[in-house]
């Protein structure tokens, strides 16, 4: 009973705030509300059990991520942004039309949705008495060892092209 | 219990604002956002079947996806921050030329 109010609360917060990270004219606003649309996913993965994804969610997306959009915003003068009034009414009509189609195929895909996979090796109980990061952190060394490496040779790139791509000159 | 679908219909949802904002905002930065709303709504359906099939993999890869989602943001704010010194502007309408 008590998950299924905190479910409620946690969805209906977080489309609240998607929404207004899209309505919202100013970018800083956008970014502010972004960042509690991460903060509810973080507490609706508390509720999914995974606790670990919870606080790397606050961490890395909550803290790292959007503390780059944010200074990548006040990097940017936008004041002559916000005085552009856009055109191409057209194009946000068709835009939010098929969205709203794929909103539909999408939500009676899953509405509909019988679970027919088979059960993995790790029930709830058994997770709780191992420690639910020491779980994922032996999977990640162990089964998944190939594409962590090959996640730190990405990291790398991402750094090197990131400080390419903002020297002075191409 | 909640059932497995309402996480499911939920990151529709976000999923969805996230591909409407991408399609009607001309803003590079609020584009940006809403790419990052979509892997979110990923990353959800991704945990709730882990939850229910009772499998850690569906953690992990979201492990994964954040990471690649990090490494796009680094990159990609870099190339908007590229695009808006030479133009001066970060309005996709006004940005059609792929050299200046």
């Amino acid at each position: 009973m008590l998950e299924a109010i905190l479910f409620t609360i946690l969805a209906a917060a977080a489309v609240v705030t998607a929404l207004l990270v899209i309505l919202q004219r100013n970018p800083m606003v956008s970014a502010i509300f972004l960042i509690l649309t991460f903060f509810c996913l973080a507490g609706i993965y508390l509720l999914l059990n995974a606790p670990f994804l919870a606080a790397i969610q606050i961490l890395v997306y909550a803290g790292a991520i959007m503390v780059l959009f944010l200074f990548v915003i006040m990097l940017l003068n936008l004041e002559r942004e916000r005085k552009i009034i856009t055109r191409h009414r057209l194009q946000k009509v068709f835009g939010v039309f098929l969205g709203l189609v794929l909103l539909i195929q999408i939500g009676s895909v899953f509405h509909s949705l019988f679970l027919t996979g088979e059960k993995g090796a790790f029930p709830p109980d058994k997770v709780a008495a191992l420690g639910n990061t020491e779980v994922i952190a032996r999977l990640l060394f162990t089964d998944f060892l190939l594409p962590f490496e090959i996640t730190s040779v990405l990291l790398l790139v991402a750094i090197i092209g990131a400080i390419i791509l903002a020297k002075r000159e191409i | 219990m909640v059932p497995l679908s309402a996480y499911l219909v939920l990151s529709g949802i976000l999923f969805s604002i996230g591909v409407i904002g991408f399609l009607v905002r001309r803003n590079l930065i609020v584009m940006f956002m809403s790419i990052e709303l979509m892997l979110n709504a990923a990353n959800l359906a991704f945990v709730a079947f882990s939850r229910y099939l009772n499998s850690m993999d569906g953690q992990i890869f979201v492990f994964f996806v954040m990471t690649v989602a990090a490494a796009e943001a680094a990159v990609g704010l870099a190339i908007i921050l590229a695009v808006f010194r030479t133009k001066e502007t970060v309005n996709a309408d006004e940005i059609n030329l792929l050299k200046w």
